[in-house]
């Protein structure tokens, strides 16, 4: 566990060490307070909440995350330096979580940022903060979804632009698992058992039931699952494509 | 000690390394050498714990490289071909991070760091981040994290690819001062590197081994193994001579080269011919420049059993 900490320590500083942290904190404070303002209306509905921010936020995740999270491992494929990596002892797990971590730090820096707006409501208003605690929690936890399934598409890949493509379209159906657009694909031949599994996928669905303020351990379960299940998947796309 | 059996790589209907079987013991400097895609590099990498085997076996100290791959790749050095980093990261923070992965830590840490940083000269450059460096500079970064945690067992997949003469004598330098307690394996394809530092080369073509020998072992498979080259002063004498050394017992067959007035003699089956040489030359009034023993030549046996 030790070089998870040294891995993800490396992985965080190379983040500020390019533009990259910088570009992505600037266009996501940006596009937050946009939507939270402009689409979601923050003044007129007159309600002292987050809900303008929280409402947009899954769908500014869709592009932001998997633009994080596509260089994960397809650049350190595409540089060579996965064979520097992987022959240190260090275990793939080990990797697969430092990096992981790292981006999902980072992520969180990213949301805190967001603080203002919950200024500005205390300022405006007597907001319900532990729903908006528990809605920035639910968003934590969906990024960690988001990244998760990208790290899983970037180990596949050695090209970043795929490993993006990939993720924003493994993203959007996990997304929309709930909705009509990816169930009726299932809903003519599969039995109503799968269809419901599918359902029950639906990032969205369990984001929601957290960001009213509900925490929910089968939620909170089932993004810890999710995390697991792309990040062991990540581990083992690595193990089997590391070289190629 | 590595030890390697049967180790054999397919990569679909590919075969890249057939059959490999090899030890190599304390004190020894192995050579790699090969054709380009002949399976040195898969064959390293193997070692290594990058890719796995399809099927044989390979061992790093006794420590199996698939079923005990940490203890196996902390007793090892490694540096892969073409020496990837990190680009964005300075040399300083690089060190220091695989001196972390590696273990190291307090004084035996600013110890190892400091050592490797003298030893491959890299104080100026310790603030600048890796991809401003050139290709030497790379290749001496990759170098000093391959042997910051004093490994026992050193693998560097052509460790002087891309130097100038001076980074290459440098590096050779170094791998000899290491060989005393060590067991290091280079891959090259530079054939004097093998005189230079090696004390035992396996040629390696398409997958198989194809020869396991020491350098002058290799050599002296060459037909060129103890012939006699010897320059003319003057050109003109050329086909006289040329005519007077065929017509000795010994020599088998006589190779002329034009351009610099060059016979080379090649004995039959290995016989001493240079006192019967330098008699015939003193006999006929041959005015020479240069009268040498030839060892072999290792780029010829190279291409004999590679082609």
């Amino acid at each position: 566990m030790h070089n998870v900490g040294i891995i993800m320590r490396r992985e965080l500083a190379s983040y500020f060490a390019t533009p990259l942290a910088y570009v992505f904190i600037v266009i996501f404070l940006l596009l937050a307070n946009a939507f939270a303002f402009y689409l979601g209306s923050f003044y007129e509905r007159g309600q002292a909440d987050l809900d303008s921010l929280f409402g947009f936020l899954p769908w500014l995740f869709l592009f932001l995350i998997p633009a994080l999270s596509m260089k994960l491992w397809a650049e350190e494929r595409n540089s060579g330096s996965i064979e520097l990596l992987m022959t240190q002892p260090v275990t793939l797990r080990e990797a697969v979580l430092g990096k992981f971590l790292a981006a999902w730090i980072f992520t969180a820096f990213a949301l805190a940022l967001t603080f203002p707006l919950w200024l500005t409501v205390n300022y405006l208003g007597r907001p319900d903060n532990g729903a908006i605690l528990a809605a920035y929690l639910g968003s934590l936890l969906l990024a960690g979804g988001f990244l998760a399934v990208g790290s899983c598409m970037s180990a596949l890949t050695r090209s970043q632009v795929v490993a993006f493509i990939l993720a924003v379209f493994a993203c959007l159906l996990l997304l929309l698992a709930g909705f009509p657009l990816v169930l009726d694909a299932f809903r003519g031949w599969a039995p109503q058992p799968i269809v419901d599994a599918i359902a029950s996928l639906s990032f969205l669905a369990h984001f929601d039931s957290i960001r009213k303020g509900v925490i929910d351990v089968r939620d909170l379960l089932y993004f810890a699952m999710l995390i697991s299940l792309f990040l062991l998947a990540t581990a083992i796309a690595l193990d089997l494509r590391k070289a190629d | 000690m590595i030890k390697t059996e049967h180790l054999t790589k397919h990569y679909g209907a590919l075969t890249a390394v057939e059959d490999v079987s090899f030890q190599v013991g304390p004190g020894e400097v192995l050579g790699f050498l090969g054709p380009n895609g002949a399976g040195k590099t898969t064959t390293m990498r193997m070692l290594a714990g990058f890719v796995t085997p399809t099927s044989g076996t390979a061992s790093i100290c006794g420590h199996d490289v698939e079923s005990d791959p940490i203890a196996a790749k902390a007793a090892l050095g490694y540096l892969p071909e073409g020496a990837p980093s990190y680009g964005e990261m300075t040399v300083r923070r690089f060190l220091a991070f695989i001196a972390d992965l590696r273990g190291l830590e307090g004084a035996r840490r600013e110890a190892r760091l400091k050592h490797v940083i003298e030893h491959l000269q890299l104080e100026g450059v310790l603030d600048q981040t890796i991809e401003t460096l050139s290709k030497g500079f790379r290749r001496r970064v990759g170098l000093a994290q391959a042997i910051v945690h004093d490994p026992p067992v050193l693998i560097l997949d052509e460790p002087t690819d891309g130097l100038d003469p001076n980074q290459k004598h440098e590096v050779r330098t170094l791998i000899n001062d290491m060989a005393r307690d060590k067991i290091i394996v280079i891959s090259t394809h530079i054939l004097e590197e093998v005189d230079a530092v090696c004390t035992r080369a396996i040629i390696i073509s398409q997958g198989r081994i194809v020869a396991d020998d020491s350098p002058a072992g290799l050599a002296a498979r060459s037909r060129y193994h103890n012939a006699v080259s010897m320059q003319l002063e003057q050109p003109s004498q050329l086909s006289q001579a040329r005519a007077a050394v065929a017509a000795l017992p010994a020599v088998a067959q006589v190779e002329v080269s034009e351009r610099d007035a060059r016979l080379t003699a090649l004995p039959r089956a290995g016989a001493p011919i240079l006192p019967a040489l330098s008699e015939l030359a003193a006999r006929t009034g041959l005015k020479l420049k240069e009268l040498h023993l030839e060892s072999g030549r290792l780029d010829e046996v190279f291409r004999t059993i590679t082609s």
